[in-house]
Formats: C-alpha cells, structure tokens, sequence
C-alpha cells in the first residue's frame, strides 16, 4: 500500500523540527516496508501544532501536532498510516473548529498541497482569474478590483482599484508592477507563508496587475531575512514561464509579462514603498517625498503600480469569482478578508483569516486561547512596531481600518502581538523608539533625531527624573514626529509611544511606586 | 574593466571578473555588492573600488549603499552568524531573558543593530560564532527565534540556541 502524508516545509515549521520529522517517517516507513509519499505542503497556519502532520485517508485528510521527532515511531505503532486517533491526533482536518470557523480567501489554497505543484494549483483554482482577467478588456479588470472594495493590505488601506487606474491610465510605455515583500513588522508572517506555501497565487495576481495595468515587467523586493520564500517563488518564476504564463506571451493572451524576484539586504525603511523603490534601484533605501506619487512616477521614474503581497494575493479570486463574492464580506468600508496574524505570548498562535469585523477579543481569546505563558493578558500590539498598544479594556475593537483609527490604533499588515501581565511597557515604549533610531533611513530630522531623543527621554523618566516635565517633553517630541516626518517610521512610532504612556502610565513611574517592573 | 586589475591581488580579479558576469539588470551598486558578498563573504575595501570603477560612480557612493544596509559587512565572517529576534513579538515570548543567557554563557554583548564581534565557542577551534540582534525573522508565533547561517530556529531558550551554533560548525552553509 501507498500513503500520502504531508508534512509542512513553511519554515516556521521546519524552525521546529518538520524536516527531521518528515525523515523520521520515510525512515521508519522503509524500515516497515510501507511505501509513502511525503509531500511538503504549505502550513495549514495553526503554528503551535507545528510540525503538523496530516495522512491521506478515505473520509479525508487525518492531522496530528505536535510531533517531534521522536514521536514517529509511536504514531506509526499507533496506526498513523490509516490515520487512527492518538494522544496527539486532532482528527479530520477540515473539521477542526480553528481551521473551520475561518474564512479563507486569499489563505484558501495554503497548506493543501506542494506548493510548486502547478497540477495541484489548477485543481484547487488556479489560473482561473488570470484567465477571466485577460478575457476581458483591462479597463473591466481595474472596475472589478474597484468594485471588489479590495485596499492595500500593507498598511496604508488605500483603495486597490483607484491605483490600478492611475497606472493604467498613466502616459508612457514602460511600466512595472512592485511587489512589496518587504514584510519587516514584528508580529507578521503572512507574506512569508503565502510566498512559501502558495507562491503561484502571488505570481498570478500580479500577472494580472500586470497585463491590466500595460506592465511587462514586475518585482518582487523580498527581505533577505526569507531565503526559504525567495527560493519559492524563484522556482515558481521559472515553472510558470515554461507553462507560459509568464512571459512573451501570457497564456496565449500576446500580452507580455514577466517577474523577477529581487532580495533586499536588511532595512526596515525599505518597506516603505519609495524607500523599496529606491532599493530596488540599487541605492540606499531613503524615503522619497510625495507628490510624486509612484503610480505616476515610480521605478527609475516610470509609472509603477506598488502594492503588498496580500493584495495581489486577493487579485486571482476577484477575478474568479467576481467582484462581488468579495464586497459581500466584510464591513462598512472595509471589504473582504483580512488574513491575522496571531503572535508573541499566545497559546494557538498563526494565521486567522476572516471577513473584516471580529472583534480583537475574539482573536486573542477564542481563536489565540490567552497566553501561551498561562498568565493573564496585559497588552495587545496591532498593526507592528508603528501600531498601538492596547489593554485589555480595549479588547472589543473591531477589526476594520476605520474602527481601529477611531481607537487611535491601526491595522498595518494585520498583526497581533500578546503580551502578558509581565511586560514592561515603558521597556516596550522605549524600544519603538529604539528601533525608529536603529532602522530610520535619515532623511527627515523629527525620525532621525527625535527616536534618539525619545529614547533619552522615556530613559530619564524611568529613572525618575523630572518624570512629569519629562512626560510633557516626550508628548511634544511625540507630536513634531507624528506631524513633521516624511513617512510612517517616524509619523507611526509615537503611536505606541503614547498608546503606552495612554493605558499603561503606572509603567513609567518606576520609581515614584516602587514597583520595579521586571 | 578587469584590466585594470593589479597582479598580485587576485581576490579584485575575481571581483570585477563576477561583476563582468551580472546581467545588465543586476548592474546596480546594491545587487553588486551583495553578489560579492555572496561570493568572497564580506566586501572588502578593494572590493569597493572596484564597484565604484565598474559602475562608474563615486567611491563615496558605494560606501554608502555598503554602509546602510545590516546584511552587508565589510570584514569577513566568522563560522557562524547567528541573528537573534528582538522585536516584540519575540520580546513577548521572552527574548530578553534569552539574550541575557546568550551574552553570558557566550561572553558577548548585543548591541543596537550591529554584530557582537566573533567569540571562539567554548574553546574548540570553531571558526568563531557572532550573533547579531534582527528585527523580526517572520517567525512570531513560536518565538523567541533565531537564525543560524540562515537557519529559522523557533521557541529557542539557551539549549537550542546553543546546539543550533555546534550543528552549524558541522554542517556547511
């Protein structure tokens, strides 16, 4: 008999094990005289089962996590290989309550298959949008992303459809599509797990991008932190090219459209879309300022449609399934999904994609299940180092761009970020000013010198010097930052600067309680 | 280009010999740098010139592409690199703690976006370890994390940090 087992190769699984498991299992399987096929899949996203294992059954595919390595030999004992309950066994895959309560969009392929298997990508949808895309004119596929309510997924929430236009419409024949991989916020991973586990629905969306918008050629600019997804999507590159859905002529359509995948080499800034711009031509990745835009003035000055890898990742089922499938989810002026991302000190941390609309407290408790510590939860970061940190009084936000804004938070690329009744938060308040000194490019004096003088200040008052003037001081240098910086890096980092002192102020008054905070 | 390569120094040969190779979409200072990064390990300060000739731009120029960038170093690398997560959602899980076993038991300090220096690790002719403080290695739900000559470790205390560094030693990158 033959068995079909998956085993993730996402490198959050393999940073727990996944590939001595996956050997494991081919060795005891040999030694058995089973013949198995392993197929590394993506990550189902549910990381703290990691490495989770799954078994191709009649009813349906059997998973099981957390395996380590010297679990396998029990599970095959135990009857694995005809997907047989166990201690660590969670059933049927589709029916696990986490997995099945989400509404997958973008994340809906992930995990189900190899995914450089472009046979399995067909079957489970593939290549269906870009077809409907170029069977139309591109003036109809820039209405439909329009229509579709789709905003930028990287942080900024600016209407999809309304850049597709500006590019589109741009004068000039030479034009790209950016893919801005550059996923630097701590607490995010989607773009990783997406790039590593279902790389053809990136590659897809932008090869409608593209032919929509008159581009030949797109970038992928990918932090250099993710060789494991580089690697992906170059592979992917080169499979869709022979399948010849990339290049001189996108599936038969006389339209041109080709991807190189570029690597960045260590800079927060550049995924900031000038700064990427500026990377991607190979300087040093400084901020440009704005007017001009990038859909008019982009890459080495030509028009250049900028856009996460989220968003064109939702491209491909726009197109599939018609526009509005899409706006049916979702809420107010936020339409879709938003793909979560669930980390730091959290039980069942990973992805949780859903319409916009759930409330924080919803991910953090239900589907996060608390702290992964055991202790209670104190605050909650959303939206990356430029979000804000909430408490839990503040947990029953709902998860769309406007409701977060009117919180004085921001949804950023979707992280969520717990921490425990442990956290020092003007420890955490002086670190966003840290990292704004160690990662700002330098253009604009309010980032570059008020992050060192932010850390200087938030220093004195926990040292208890002059604390409340002290205070007064890092809420004015908190203001010229937020009004007078060129970008988000230093516009944003007074947000969780402030959302500390906001909710957390007894943290910054070290001395004066006498509770030193660990 | 590459005839202005002097004898006796055959590591620029080498150098402006790969850069001759890049295709012409690659010939920008920060994809050639990272190519001779890739290739020598560090870029040197001849390495330097010779980008600056091969572009044609300033020597100024591709200091500061070298300079602005954390990946790029200009001083060869020791055995093993070990970048450590310290943003907040390893800080969450514990990284502080972490980093001070690390500096302890390593006799390292990390400081704010530089590398540590290379130590020897525990006395063995390892080739020398550095560890490097990383904002975020896209691994947030099983930190505190680690990579390792390019290997993501995740839900690392000092244990695993420190048989990741001695598997490193034996496995080439």
């Amino acid at each position: 008999m033959s068995v079909r087992i998956y085993v993730p190769g996402d490198s959050a699984a393999c940073s727990v094990g996944a590939d001595d498991v996956a050997a494991r299992i081919v060795e005891l399987a040999a030694a058995g005289g089973v013949t198995v096929e392993v197929i590394r899949n993506g990550s189902r996203g549910m990381l703290w089962l990691e490495p989770f294992i799954e078994v191709q059954t009649a009813a349906g595919r059997v998973g099981y996590g957390p395996v380590e390595p010297g679990d396998v030999a029990e599970l095959i004992e135990a009857g694995l290989f005809d997907g047989r309950p166990h201690a660590l066994g969670h059933g049927l895959v589709e029916e696990i309550p986490w997995l099945a309560r989400q509404q997958r969009v973008s994340f809906a392929r992930v995990g189900l298959a190899d995914p450089l298997d472009l046979d399995e990508y067909r079957r489970l949808g593939g290549l269906v949008g870009l077809g409907r895309a170029l069977a139309k004119p591109a003036a109809e596929v820039a209405d439909d992303v329009l229509a579709s309510g789709l905003r930028g997924r990287g942080g900024a929430g600016f209407p999809a459809g309304i850049k597709w236009r500006t590019v589109q419409e741009a004068p000039g024949e030479v034009k790209y599509v950016c893919c801005n991989a550059d996923e630097g916020d701590s607490g995010t991973f989607a773009d990783r797990m997406l790039m590593e586990g279902d790389p053809f629905t990136l590659l897809e969306g932008m090869a409608i991008a593209g032919t929509t918008v008159g581009a030949s050629l797109g970038l992928i600019y990918v932090r250099s932190e993710y060789p494991t997804a580089i690697r992906t999507l170059r592979t992917a590159v080169d499979i869709a090219r022979i399948d010849g859905w990339l290049g001189e002529d996108v599936m038969g359509s006389g339209r041109a459209f080709d991807v190189r995948i570029v690597e960045g080499a260590g800079s927060y800034v550049c995924g900031e879309e000038t700064a990427m711009l500026e990377s991607l031509e190979g300087k040093r990745g400084m901020v440009r300022p704005k007017p001009p835009i990038p859909a008019l003035e982009g890459l080495f000055g030509k028009p250049t449609l900028v856009h996460n890898v989220l968003t064109l990742s939702a491209v491909p089922q726009i197109l599939a399934d018609g526009p509005a499938a899409y706006q049916a989810l979702g809420v107010d002026r936020s339409r879709g999904t938003q793909v979560f991302q669930l980390a730091g000190n959290i039980a069942r941390g990973g992805i949780v994609e859903l319409a916009f609309g759930v409330s924080l407290r919803e991910l953090v408790e239900d589907f996060g299940g608390g702290t992964y510590s055991g202790r209670p939860v104190r605050a909650v970061q959303v939206g990356g180092p430029l979000g804000a940190y909430l408490p839990d009084s503040a947990l029953d936000v709902s998860m769309d761009y406007e409701a977060l804004l009117a919180a004085n938070s921001m949804l950023g690329h979707g992280g969520v970020v717990v921490f425990d009744d442990t956290v020092n938060m003007a420890a955490q308040a002086r670190f966003a000013m840290e990292f704004c000194a160690v990662e700002s490019c330098g253009k604009c004096t309010p980032c570059r010198i008020g992050s060192t003088r932010g850390v200087e200040v938030i220093d004195k008052i926990t040292a208890g010097i002059d604390p409340e003037r002290n205070l007064v001081l890092l809420e004015e240098l908190c203001e010229t930052m937020t009004d007078g910086s060129l970008c988000a890096m230093g516009g944003l980092t007074p947000l969780p600067v402030r959302s500390a002192v906001a909710h957390f102020g007894e943290d910054f008054h070290r001395s004066a309680n006498g509770r030193p905070r660990q | 280009m590459t005839g202005k390569a002097t004898p006796g120094q055959p590591a620029v040969t080498a150098e402006a010999t790969l850069l001759e190779s890049l295709p012409p979409e690659e010939r920008l200072i920060l994809p050639c740098l990272q190519h001779i990064q890739r290739a020598f390990g560090y870029v040197s300060d001849s390495a330097v010139n010779v980008v600056a000739e091969f572009l044609n731009v300033s020597r100024a120029e591709v200091i500061g592409v070298l300079t602005y960038y954390h990946d790029l170093r200009r001083t060869p690398p020791p055995a093993v690199v070990v970048g450590v997560c310290v943003a907040e959602a390893c800080q969450a899980a514990g990284v502080r703690s972490l980093i001070e076993q690390i500096e302890h038991d390593f006799g390292v300090t990390l400081g704010a976006g530089t590398g540590s220096g290379a130590v020897e690790f525990a006395g063995t002719d390892s080739g020398g370890v550095e560890f490097a403080k990383a904002y975020c290695l896209g691994n947030c739900a099983l930190g505190p994390a680690v990579m390792v000559n390019g290997r993501l470790v995740g839900r690392c205390d000092i244990g695993r940090v420190r048989a990741a560094v001695v598997n490193a030693q034996v496995v080439p990158r």
